[in-house]
């Protein structure tokens, strides 16, 4: 029988089945971070019983720490207990804590590619949507609730049925100033926030076989907006590549063992999916977002849709346009924005301050913009210093903070005032995600960054150095 | 942890039609500070629910004595976005037991079922059927019937019937956990362990 990278990988943890029910599958790999872990602590202290596999949890703090002066005593009473709790409860159980201060420290996503946590073939998960994010490189990585924490701390094991299948290809070639940011905005532009649901969704095609280990991470974490479980690339060359040489990447005959596996990890030739679609590299433009949802994306040089063109309620259409003080027809180009955030587990890392650097590169910040730019890691912090891109961007009038999920959720302080709007390269432009009453505009690093120069909505192509 | 056994519930119910409802807005971020799992009704879809100085919002319907019971009725792809438990726990605190919609986001759905919540997946034009009912009077009742899989609108007497697995439904049923079951099969899992490298 023919089977998909996601069947492969899926079949080969599953430790047993019900019947009418769910399967119990085997989790290689288990993040956590302090938000959603610590009441799963708190069920197997209630249990009395121990976290089964202690090696196979790694935790980091991200989502509620602070992104200045992390050297002195988290402020927020509330903040500074959550961690408190995550790094007593990772010590209490043996399992890797990279609290704040670490040098291992970053965002869950970030890290756990960084260290070669993340490995193909393998399943992760976190709790924690954008999970899929290490889907990049070929494993079975989702999100889960803290009851399904508790499940992993207790028996390595969770309970759910297998997704029905989907395969995403994009073919050609993308043109300039388009980023994997922009085509996953593209796809769920054209597929909604709840396309993909009930699926695991595999991308393929020449557009995401070129793009680099980092545009596919960017790619992957997306999934879940479009409703999906998750989504996978298979690994190639430029997978193995990547993770080679990382802490915790197979050494010696070990790695020859896991290449044997890896090099399986492909989707075989004649294998069906529940459904497919392709789209065309051309179509797409750098993209932005209008709306509420990850689904209200347009090309940067288009109007916003007319409501009765949108599939879908149109009084949640207009609730939606009224929040963000838009109107139908207007055009998202020229709109004036207050806020630039560079960073999150979809975009902070090195590329995506390359890219950055590339625009604002001789610039200045506009004066009207206050601009956040996050690095998911001290990994990544240390590359923006080594490369020389602090300068261009010291230079540029922009300062660097310090790593974590800052204002993807505004957890910490880091949050967009009522009414301001944000260019964010971040995961989600909900009501309030930024900050209550922020309004989001989500695209890619190089959007942010001409928004952060001009002061507006502007498209990235003009201010591109041209090739030579 | 064990939840509530759920098994028939007749409730009136309180309408949400409103579609793609994420979990930021059913318990913002800034909320998910607490350690245990308790008082997360209080910010059930706080910024809908409340001024920026804490004043209720007249016109929001869970400030609406109109409306009340243990149903709520939600629209299209309810409970997109964050993985955060906290939304269905906040569901769960405030005094629902049941939740309704045409879709539901995956997570959100397996948080609820997760926790004792029943997600019940009606076709569009029954949701429309359930609208109407509850608008023509508040006080209508909808009866959740688990062991028979069916939702009936009382003033009417229509009903459809919904899915869920077995193994789910009996858990709902007798208040049992995963972790039970998973701990009864750990040998299976120390076995599978072996042999799957880290």
């Amino acid at each position: 029988m023919k089977k998909t990278l996601f069947d492969k990988v899926w079949d080969s943890h599953v430790v047993h089945k019900i019947e009418n029910g769910p399967d119990v599958l085997f989790i290689d790999r288990h993040m956590v971070h302090e938000v959603t872990s610590p009441v799963a602590f708190l069920g197997i202290k209630s249990r009395g019983i121990p976290v089964m596999y202690p090696e196979r949890t790694f935790a980091t703090a991200d989502h509620n720490t602070p992104t200045i002066n992390q050297h002195l005593p988290v402020k927020d009473p509330l903040s500074a207990n959550q961690l408190k709790a995550l790094e007593e409860n990772s010590k209490a159980h043996g399992i890797s804590y990279w609290g704040l201060g670490h040098e291992k420290n970053g965002i869950v996503h970030v890290v756990g590619p960084e260290y070669g946590i993340t490995q193909p073939g393998a399943t992760i998960v976190c709790g924690d949507s954008h999970t899929s994010t290490h889907g990049a490189f070929g494993a079975i990585a989702f999100g889960i609730g803290t009851s399904e924490v508790e499940m992993v701390l207790a028996t390595q094991c969770i309970m759910q049925q297998k997704a029905k299948s989907m395969r995403i290809n994009v073919n050609g070639k993308l043109g300039r100033g388009v980023t994997s940011k922009d085509v996953a905005l593209y796809v769920i532009s054209k597929l909604s926030t709840s396309g993909a649901t009930g699926y695991f969704v595999e991308y393929a095609g020449d557009v995401f076989r070129n793009m680099t280990m980092e545009g596919r991470m960017t790619v992957c974490n997306l999934s879940i907006e479009m409703g999906a479980r998750g989504g996978m690339i298979a690994p190639d060359e430029k997978t193995f590549e990547y993770i080679k040489g990382r802490e915790f990447t197979p050494v010696g005959a070990a790695w020859d063992t896991a290449m044997e596996y890896w090099e399986t990890l492909k989707t075989d030739e004649g294998a069906t999916f529940d459904k497919e679609i392709t789209f065309d590299a051309a179509d797409i433009e750098p993209m932005i977002t209008y709306g509420t949802n990850p689904g209200m994306g347009i090309g940067i040089s288009n109007g916003i849709p007319m409501a009765e063109a949108v599939e879908g309620g149109v009084s949640t259409y207009k609730k939606s346009l009224q929040y963000m003080a838009y109107n139908e027809g207007d055009n998202m180009i020229g709109k004036p924005i207050d806020f630039v955030f560079l960073g999150s587990c979809t975009n902070g890392r090195i590329e995506d301050f390359r890219a950055f650097a590339s625009i604002v590169k001789g610039r200045k910040k506009a004066d009207n913009v206050t601009a956040w730019l996050v690095p998911g890691s001290h990994k990544v912090e240390s590359a923006i210093k080594e490369e020389g891109i602090l300068d261009i961007l010291h230079e540029a009038g922009f300062e660097l903070r310090e790593p974590g999920c800052s204002a993807c959720l505004a957890m910490n302080d880091d949050k967009v005032p009522a009414g301001k709007y944000a260019v964010s390269t971040s995961n989600r432009n909900f009501e309030g995600r930024q900050g209550p009453g922020s309004r989001t505009l989500l695209a890619s690093p190089l959007v942010a960054a001409a928004a952060a120069v001009t002061g507006k909505v502007t498209d990235p192509r003009e201010l591109m150095q041209e090739l030579v | 942890m064990a939840y509530d056994k759920f098994n028939i519930l007749k409730s009136t119910a309180v309408p949400l039609p409103i579609e793609n409802v994420d979990t930021d807005q059913i318990i913002p971020a800034r909320f998910l500070k607490a350690t245990e799992r308790k008082g997360f009704g209080d910010n059930l879809f706080r910024d809908w629910r409340y001024n920026p100085d804490n004043s209720p919002k007249k016109d929001f319907v869970l400030n609406d004595p109109t409306y009340s019971g243990q149903i709520l009725v939600g629209a299209k792809n309810f409970g997109s976005g964050s993985s955060r438990e906290h939304a269905a726990w906040a569901v769960y605190d405030y005094g629902f037991r049941c939740v309704v919609s045409s879709f539901f986001a995956d997570i959100f759905k397996n948080n609820c079922l997760n926790i004792g919540v029943l997600p019940v997946q009606v076709s569009a034009p029954f949701l429309e059927k359930i609208y109407a009912s509850i608008e023509a009077d508040p006080k209508t009742e909808l009866v959740v019937n688990l062991p028979e899989q069916t939702i009936t609108l009382s003033s009417t007497g229509e009903s459809e019937s919904f899915d869920i697995n077995h193994y789910k439904k009996d858990n709902m049923l007798n208040g049992f956990d995963d972790i039970d079951y998973l701990l009864n099969i750990k040998e299976n899992i120390r076995e599978f362990a072996k042999d799957t490298p880290l």
